[in-house]
C-alpha cells in the first residue's frame, strides 16, 4: 500500500487531498504510520517500529493497522 | 526506555461548514474518577458493568429543587417516587432529607412501609391496588389516591367492611396544553368527571377527601403546563369549599420534571432545553399564590418528583468488549452493557465518557450492547475518540428508571454502589448470581433427567 503522490500532509496532522477537495484528520499514531508508508515502508517494518514504540501487543496493532489500512484506502489517501 | 501510550491509529474527514452548534466538545474529557473514587479501582473491586450511585449528588439536587420551591412558597412536601428508583438506599436518602413516599402497587407500597416510612407519609396511586393493598393502606392511615370509578366503588366497600375513614384523594388528568395528553389515569377535568367523583365521595361521607392529585406527564419541556394544572387542582379545591364548605389540605402535582439528559432526536442538548427547578417552581407557585382557593388558606404542596432528582445521581461504568467498522465505513464499538440494563437509552442520547486519557483525535460512530440483537443500541450516532477492548466507559445520568426497570436477560443483573459523602464505597445492590435465578424456578419431576450419550 502507498500513500497518493499528490497528498498533502501537514506537521499537525492534517491531510489534505487536491484532486478530491477532501481534508482530514489523524492523531499522532495515524501520523507516524502515514509518514512510514510514506518512505515505502512495509507492513512488517511498519510493525515492528510501532511495537518498539509503543505499548501494544501484535495482535491487536495488527488489527488496528488493517482497519487503519481500509481507512486510507476509503478515503483516498493510500492506493494498492 | 518506557513506551508511548498506544492509541489505535484514526483518520477521520472533516467537514467544513458543519461545526458543532454548541463549539465545544463536551463528551471528549475523560472522567476517571466519580465523587473522587478511581472507575478503574471501582470495576476492578465489584465487576464491570457496575451502577454507581453518587450520595452527594442526590442530596445536593433534592435540595436545589427543594429550596426553588420553599423559597417562593410555605408549604412545600416531596414524596419520593419509588418506581424511579427503588433501591432501599436511595429511597433512605431521600427519606432522610425529609421526603415521604409515593408508591403505586402493593410491593411498593411494602417496601416503603420496610424502609421504616410512616403509613401516614406514603401516597398510594396507581390503577392497580389490590383489596389487600387498600386494607392495607387503610390500616396504615396512608393516602389512597383513588384512580377510577371501580376502585372508588370497590374502596367504598371495603370501607363499610373495616369500618374504618380512610383519608383519600383522586387523580385528575387535564388538558394542560401538552401533547400528548394523559388521560389513561385518573378522572378527567374538562368533561366533569373529576367533579363527579368528588361529588360521590363527598356524598357518601365514608372517607376523608383531603387532597387533589395530578401526574400530567413526564419530561415536560414546558414549565407552563404545571401552572395550568395547578390553577386547575385550586379551581376544583375552590368549587369544593364553596359547595360542601370542604378543605382541601393539598394539592399534589406528581413528577414529570425534565433532567438534564437529552432526549433522543433532540437538536437542542438536555442541559440547555430543559426547565430549572426555579422555573417549574416559579410556575406552580405563582398559579397557587394567585388562585382563589389559596386566599382562605394556602394548601400544602406536594411534588412526586422522580427523574430530575436521581437521573444524575447515577452512572453507569462499562468496558468495550470489542471494535467493528460496519459496512458504510462507520466505527461501532461493543459494550459490556446493554439495553436490558440501560432501558433509558431508548428515549436518550446518554452522553457517554472514556475512563481513560486519550488524545484529542476522534471518529463517529455506533455504540452497541452485547445482546446479539438488533435493537441493542445505546448511541446510534456518537463522536468518540478511539478506544480499544478493555478500555472504560461512563454512561452519565442514569439514575432514573434504569434500576427498576431493567432485564435480567442473558447475563445477571450487575452490582450497585453508592459513594457516600465521604467518598466511601457501599454495596447497595449485589450482582445477581444463577442460584438466585433458579431458586425461584420448579423442575417437573419427569424432566429432571435426560440422556444424551
Ligand atoms: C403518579 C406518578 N408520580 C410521579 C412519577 C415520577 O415521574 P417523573 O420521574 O417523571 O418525575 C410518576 C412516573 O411515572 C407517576 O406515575
Amino acid at each position: 500500500m502507498k500513500i497518493k503522490k499528490n497528498i498533502a500532509i501537514s506537521e499537525s496532522g492534517f491531510i489534505f487531498n487536491p484532486t478530491t477537495g477532501d481534508s482530514f484528520s489523524t492523531n499522532p499514531i495515524g501520523f507516524e504510520i502515514i509518514h512510514l508508508l510514506k518512505e515505502d515502508k512495509n507492513k512488517d517494518e511498519i510493525k515492528q517500529t510501532i511495537l518498539n514504540r509503543y505499548a501494544v501487543d501484535e495482535s491487536t496493532f495488527e488489527k488496528d493497522f488493517y482497519d487503519f489500512s481500509t481507512l486510507l484506502q476509503n478515503s483516498q489517501i493510500a492506493e494498492d | 526506555m518506557e513506551k508511548l501510550r498506544y492509541e489505535r491509529p484514526v483518520v477521520k474527514k472533516l467537514n467544513t461548514g458543519m461545526m458543532n452548534k454548541f463549539g465545544t466538545r463536551t463528551e471528549y474529557n475523560p472522567v476517571t474518577h466519580i465523587d473522587g473514587v478511581s472507575v478503574k479501582g471501582l470495576i476492578e473491586k465489584y465487576g464491570s458493568p457496575l451502577f454507581v450511585i453518587s450520595e452527594r449528588t442526590i442530596r445536593q439536587t433534592y435540595q436545589d429543587c427543594k429550596r426553588a420551591f420553599t423559597n417562593r412558597y410555605p408549604r412545600v412536601q416531596m414524596a419520593w417516587s419509588y418506581k424511579t428508583n427503588y433501591i432501599n438506599a436511595v429511597c433512605n436518602v431521600f427519606h432522610q432529607e425529609g421526603s415521604w413516599a409515593e408508591v403505586v402497587s402493593g410491593f411498593e407500597y411494602n417496601k416503603a412501609l420496610q424502609n421504616g416510612v410512616p403509613g401516614n407519609k406514603i401516597i398510594f396511586n396507581g390503577p392497580d391496588k389490590t383489596d389487600n393493598d387498600l386494607k392495607l393502606a387503610i390500616d396504615h392511615n396512608s393516602l389512597i389516591h383513588i384512580d377510577h370509578l371501580d376502585e372508588l366503588y370497590r374502596l367504598m366497600e371495603i370501607t363499610k367492611e373495616v369500618n374504618k375513614r380512610p383519608r383519600v384523594a383522586i387523580r385528575v388528568n387535564m388538558d394542560t396544553g401538552v401533547y400528548p395528553m394523559w388521560d389513561r389515569f385518573g378522572f378527567n377535568y374538562e368533561t366533569g368527571q373529576a367533579w363527579d367523583a368528588i361529588n360521590k365521595i363527598i356524598l357518601n361521607d365514608q372517607m376523608d377527601l383531603v387532597g387533589l392529585h395530578c401526574h400530567i406527564g413526564t419530561f415536560m419541556l414546558t414549565a407552563n403546563a404545571y401552572a395550568i394544572a395547578a390553577s386547575k387542582l385550586a379551581d376544583l379545591a375552590y368549587h369544593i369549599h364553596a359547595k360542601f364548605n370542604k378543605k382541601i389540605s393539598y394539592i399534589d402535582l406528581g413528577g414529570g420534571f425534565a433532567s438534564k439528559n437529552t432526549l433522543r432526536g433532540s437538536y437542542l442538548q438536555g442541559n440547555v432545553s430543559s426547565p430549572s427547578f426555579d422555573d417549574y417552581a416559579e410556575a406552580i407557585c405563582s398559579a397557587l399564590l394567585n388562585a382563589e382557593y389559596s386566599k382562605q388558606e394556602l394548601p400544602l404542596l406536594i411534588l412526586e418528583t422522580g427523574r430530575a432528582l436521581i437521573d444524575d445521581a447515577g452512572s453507569l461504568c462499562g468496558t468495550v468488549l470489542a471494535n467493528k467498522r460496519l459496512s458504510d465505513g462507520r466505527r461501532a464499538t461493543i459494550m459490556d452493557f446493554g439495553v436490558n440494563i440501560l432501558f433509558t437509552s431508548f428515549w436518550y442520547e446518554h452522553k457517554l465518557s472514556p475512563a481513560q486519557e486519550f488524545s484529542h483525535y476522534t471518529e463517529d460512530g455506533v455504540v452497541y450492547g452485547p445482546l446479539c440483537m438488533n435493537i441493542d443500541v445505546i448511541r446510534e450516532n456518537i463522536t468518540l475518540p478511539p478506544m480499544k477492548k478493555g478500555d472504560n466507559v461512563v454512561v452519565h445520568s442514569v439514575g432514573a428508571y434504569n434500576m427498576t426497570q431493567w432485564m435480567q436477560f442473558i447475563a445477571m443483573r450487575p452490582n450497585v454502589v453508592m459513594i457516600d459523602m465521604d467518598s466511601k464505597v457501599h454495596l447497595i445492590r449485589n450482582k445477581e448470581t444463577l442460584e438466585y435465578i433458579n431458586n425461584i424456578e420448579e423442575m417437573p419431576a419427569y424432566l429432571k433427567e435426560f440422556n444424551l450419550s
